[in-house]
């Protein structure tokens, strides 16, 4: 039995197959009859970068509205970016064709009920990736490829003959991610593949992820609102509030050792049966208005420890630990402009509850 | 069963308020069909179910579990094809005043149903008019059941209510889709409490919203039930946020009641093996990061339900008898117990030894949980993922 974060860390330096950079997405907003009309957008995603590598999940973790989904279906090139730099394998990813990158990435949505199309059986969904992508040629292989790809998600060879209203709402799940597969990728988007199901059922489809990651090296993009799951599953977390990464890290040290005071609220919301008394919410509230975001830090005007920088100036992606980066003001110190703070800090926790004790620096910046 | 005139329903619900702690709604052998004859598929079977004043009962189970259905047939709010075939559901109005639920005629369930029973239902958007503001929607509440108040009065108490779920009283003039989900729902919960009811079925009230909010509002209710002494059953499929927020917790499954318990014994000492299975499919926040395996297969067709056991097919610990005779929802535990506790089990009846862990030791009354302490979910053998998957849903 291995954990799901048993896999092998691989070393920071290999190119990501995939990786963002500064992604940024503006949706225009048509309101008639205001001064505003023009030029009026919702900043739905700014400046996130992102690098998904070789058999390595990456867990996105957000509320509704964060941008989680955008920056999904912009890593799927679904939707163009407003400006921001995507490369596959290190190059970049507008050079290729199409069909050519969803050969390589690919997408599992959220709602299985809605992703199979209901009049076509399993079968169908599964062939058709292949032959659009010439991977089947002839009819014999065809039939065993398709053997081959219910076997990779634990399906019955039974299932080829079923329409998607003969199967659960799991079994639907796998099929969408067999289909997925059906073209080899080497990168999975799954966008909140388990919310849909029943709780019973979700970490069969999870524990498929992880085998998939181990098995076939894939590299995962798992967007989720539940932060627990996310724990559960992947290597590395990027925590996403009002369109910005604001921590990043490896799961158990971003859960365990929180260093954003969003994350902190996060967690602290999350249900935990564990919990021995109700927990304390610090910044209560809810997301801003994308249309106008506030300046500096997107979270200052809930935040509990926020300070005169944090209504100026955007905070920079601060290193607290190694591969673990908080935006975060709280986090700064004099040397963050140019070279980081020696050493990793013991408790970021402790030190963001006790922003008091330390002075606010760079305020003059 | 004495059944009561309509004229004392009239009376404000606080006059005969009994003391916490007493049974408020008894359920017994409720039993609910969709459809009828031998068509007819059996959403809840043979259901009891006690809810006492000033508590949360917590309501846990998966989709078809029948939970929506008992709180739709015990508010009497089922709609055809669904048929109430048997059992009652007594609430205890106040001392030696007792209605049947599932007996009462219309004009008893009218005076009855906001006044003393409320609902809060899962899609704010949907339960809220969408074009009626929310001050004329409380108003209407109002001036349907409390004819005292005059126009000033509904408005002073509009405000007062939204005021009590923390929302401005410029509110009033906004429309629901002017307001966030979250707003939405507090909405909804200033509504039904709007006659300070006795009782408050809350259905996946939180399940859309967003984790934070969900907090926020869980909070204000913990707040509110402490301040008017409600008693709310609290239905959701999400165990791990029932286990904090509720006093006492019962498990469906396949239209029965599996389990029943106070949250704190069910969490860290479950006697039934798909509470436990259940408790096995939350992720923890803390700890090590073990690999966990969920309940394998899927939950039963109800239009075709196993015999026996509803669980057997997917219970790890199926013995023979299991797959024949139906276990009934039987007390468990010791007599002087922190609290009543029921399962329906056979390996709880003493007539095997159970596994260890649903024999756990039940937390003592003064016992505080802390982190890390959780109980440890036994490996299942059908653990590989693989296997597992492709018994799901055998049945469709």
């Amino acid at each position: 039995m291995t954990a799901p974060s048993a896999a092998p860390a691989l070393p920071a330096t290999a190119t990501p197959v995939l990786e963002a950079r500064s992604l940024v997405r503006h949706f225009p907003v048509r309101r008639t009859g205001r001064l505003t009309g023009r030029g009026t957008v919702v900043h739905a995603v700014d400046d996130v970068s992102i690098a998904v590598r070789q058999a390595s999940i990456t867990a996105v973790v957000g509320e509704s509205g964060c941008g989680k989904s955008t920056l999904t279906r912009m890593l799927a090139r679904l939707i163009r970016p407003t400006s921001g730099e995507l490369l596959l394998d290190g190059s970049p990813a507008a050079r290729r064709a199409a069909r050519e990158y969803a050969g390589v990435v690919q997408m599992v949505l959220q709602d299985p009920f809605a992703s199979l199309n209901p009049v076509h059986t399993v079968g169908y969904h599964l062939a058709r990736p292949l032959r659009i992508h010439g991977l089947g040629p002839d009819g014999r292989s065809l039939d065993h490829e398709i053997a081959s790809l219910l076997e990779r998600v634990a399906l019955s060879r039974q299932s080829v003959d079923k329409y998607p209203h003969e199967l659960s709402g799991g079994q639907r799940q796998r099929v969408a991610i067999a289909r997925a597969l059906a073209v080899r990728p080497r990168v999975l988007l799954a966008d909140e593949p388990v919310s849909m199901l029943d709780v019973s059922i979700r970490l069969g489809v999870l524990n498929l992820l992880a085998d998939l990651r181990e098995r076939e090296r894939l590299a995962i993009v798992y967007v989720t609102h539940d932060i627990a799951s996310a724990r559960y599953l992947g290597d590395e977390i990027a925590v996403m509030y009002a369109g910005q990464i604001i921590e990043r890290g490896p799961a158990a040290t971003v859960t365990d050792q929180p260093s954003h005071p969003y994350t902190q609220l996060l967690l602290a919301a999350a249900p935990d049966p564990d919990r021995p008394s109700p927990p304390a919410l610090q910044g209560r509230g809810a997301p801003p208005s994308l249309v106008t975001p506030p300046a500096g830090c997107r979270f200052h005007p809930r935040c509990p420890y926020a300070m005169a920088v944090c209504a100026q100036q955007a905070p920079p992606s601060i290193k607290v630990a190694s591969g673990h980066v908080s935006a975060c003001w709280l986090h700064a110190t004099d040397a963050d402009r140019t070279i980081q703070a020696p050493g990793p800090r013991a408790d970021p926790l402790a030190q963001a509850r006790r922003p008091n004790s330390r002075p606010p620096r760079g305020e003059n910046t | 069963m004495t059944s009561v005139h309509v004229g004392t329903l009239d009376q404000p619900a606080a006059a005969g308020r009994a003391l916490p702690g007493e049974p408020l709604l008894e359920v017994t052998g409720l039993c609910v069909d969709y459809g009828l004859g031998s068509d007819a598929v059996h959403a809840v079977l043979d259901a009891d179910l006690v809810l006492h004043r000033g508590e949360v009962l917590g309501l846990a189970g998966e989709s078809g579990s029948g939970k929506s259905t008992f709180a739709y047939a015990v508010t009497r709010l089922l709609r055809a094809p669904g048929v109430i075939t048997g059992g009652t559901a007594r609430f205890h109005l106040g001392p030696d005043r007792d209605i049947d639920l599932l007996g009462a005629d219309e004009a008893q369930l009218r005076r009855l149903r906001w006044a003393h029973v409320a609902v809060v239902l899962q899609s704010a958007m949907n339960a809220l008019n969408p074009v009626l503001s929310i001050g004329d929607q409380l108003g209407d509440v109002l001036r349907a059941h409390r004819p005292d108040l005059d126009r000033t009065g509904r408005r002073e108490r509009s405000v007062q209510l939204l005021d009590m779920v923390g929302i401005a009283a410029d509110r009033l003039r906004s429309y629901p889709h002017e307001l966030s989900g979250g707003m939405r729902q507090r909405v909804m919960i200033a509504m039904a409490l709007a006659l300070e009811p006795q009782m408050v079925i809350m259905d996946e009230p939180t399940t859309a919203l967003d984790v934070v909010t969900q907090r926020e509002i869980l909070e204000e209710l913990a707040g509110l039930r402490d301040r008017l002494g409600f008693a709310v059953l609290f239905i959701t499929h999400d165990l791990s946020l029932l286990i904090e927020i509720a006093d006492s917790i019962a498990i469906m499954y396949g239209g029965r009641i599996v389990e029943q318990a106070p949250a704190e014994a069910l969490f860290r000492a479950p006697r039934h093996p798909y509470t436990l299975g259940l408790l096995g499919s939350f992720p923890s926040l803390h700890g090590p990061r073990v690999r966990m395996t969920g309940i394998a297969g899927s939950p039963p067709d109800l239009r075709d339900p196993p015999a026996g056991c509803p669980f057997h097919p997917r219970c790890h610990y199926v013995m023979e008898r299991c797959r024949t005779e139906l276990p009934p929802l039987r007390p468990v535990g010791r007599a002087a117990g922190p609290a009543p506790r029921a399962v329906a089990c056979w390996l709880q009846d003493g007539s095997v030894p159970a596994p260890a862990e649903l024999t756990r030791p039940e937390p003592g009354p003064g016992h505080t949980a802390g982190p890390g302490s959780a109980p440890a979910i036994p490996a299942t053998p059908a653990d590989t993922g693989s296997t597992a998957a492709d018994s799901e849903g055998g049945a469709a």
